[in-house]
């Protein structure tokens, strides 16, 4: 259950931005996690639920934007499709992994009267 | 002003940040990693499953290495201090991070156990994760390598069913390999498996048992062992570095 220091670590951050922008109250985070980031995204949502709670994100939505994982080949950038066997069928080089991988806080939408 | 109706309500604003949420994590990780370099020693990660193994390895690892190279170790433990007691029974020095009801090390927790640690003059320091297939995967601890243990009793679809945990590996250790005879166990499967989660699948089969395979386990760190550093003569406990941080 690593989702809740996820998202303790992530109220933190959302704490900072709210203070460096004089925010008392955020409305919105915009976070990006990657299919084979490990972070599974119920248990996320249910750990921002519970620890939202007497926070700067009381009250706040968590929009997750999901990406996919891809991977290809680090020579010759041709893609190798996820399940098959993770090595280029033309340079025999291991695949590396495009996307699919990120834990991102992108965007706070937050009530800043100083900005 | 109020993103729907124009009402005059306090200005709704996008902060971008675009960072990683464990982007604490990641420069305690760094930090982790300049310390490691500093005192010229190899970082290994070992994780697993509960039970897959990993002290028992590093148990006939310290056997094989007899005096050629310094083992030190830390242990990521729920509980107990059980498996560092093994592992300093075994000549290895090793010291526990006990955990409470976390389910993975992080780069804090590393960190403080290395200024606890007994002795910088180590070779090759494992850091023995707390065993689970999920969690630590995600958690940069400032090692050179992720090395996974799994035994043959966990069955070939490990790989496939945690892809995660092996997509981060350098090497995986297919342990406890003399219960073969003993199971329906079939390593083609699990190299297969492996081969599709795990970008240049490499897999080396150890027993700690029989002493099978160690020695090709033990070449594979050695092989990443960082070029032998000068030490200056008054050899300080604690290496200098730059970021500041309390020293307990």
């Amino acid at each position: 259950m690593h989702e809740y220091s996820i998202v303790a670590s992530l109220i933190d951050r959302v704490q900072q931005e709210a203070d460096a922008h004089g925010a008392a109250r955020v409305h919105r985070l915009h976070v990006k996690i990657g299919e084979l980031s490990g972070v599974e995204l119920d248990l996320l949502k249910t750990a921002f639920d519970t620890f939202r709670e007497r926070t700067i994100c009381d009250g706040a939505e968590l929009a997750i934007d999901t990406v996919a994982a891809s991977w290809a080949c680090p020579t010759c950038k041709r893609p190798v499709v996820r399940g098959a066997i993770l090595r280029c069928d033309t340079c025999g080089r291991p695949a590396r992994m495009v996307e699919g991988d990120e834990i991102i806080l992108e965007r706070i939408e937050m009530e800043a009267p100083n900005v | 002003m109020c993103e729907t109706c124009g009402c005059g309500d306090p200005e709704i604003v996008p902060i971008e940040v675009q960072e990683r949420i464990l982007s604490d994590n990641d420069a305690q990780a760094a930090h982790n990693r300049s310390h490691f370099k500093g005192l010229g020693l190899l970082a290994i990660n070992l994780m697993g499953s509960p039970g897959a193994g990993k002290t028992a390895v590093l148990e006939a690892t310290a056997k094989a290495a007899g005096a050629r190279l310094k083992l030190g170790a830390v242990s990521g433990d729920l509980a107990t201090e059980r498996d560092a007691d093994r592992l300093n029974a075994s000549g290895i020095v090793s010291a526990t991070i006990t955990t409470g009801s976390a389910c993975h090390l992080d780069a804090r927790l590393v960190h403080r156990a290395l200024h606890d640690f007994p002795t910088s003059d180590r070779d090759i320091f494992f850091i023995e994760n707390v065993g689970n297939l999920v969690c630590p995967a995600i958690y940069d601890l400032g090692q050179a390598a992720n090395v996974v243990a799994l035994s043959v009793t966990e069955g070939e679809d490990k790989p496939l069913k945690y892809p995660v945990m092996f997509q981060k590996a350098d090497l995986v250790l297919l342990t406890k390999i003399d219960l073969i005879p003993h199971l329906d166990f079939d390593v083609a499967a699990v190299e297969d498996g492996l081969s599709r989660v795990m970008p240049g699948a490499n897999l080396l089969k150890v027993s700690a048992k029989t002493g099978e395979g160690i020695d090709a386990w033990l070449q594979w760190l050695e092989q990443r062992r960082p070029a032998p550093i000068e030490r200056p003569a008054e050899a300080h406990e604690h290496h200098h570095h730059e970021h500041p941080h309390e020293h307990h």
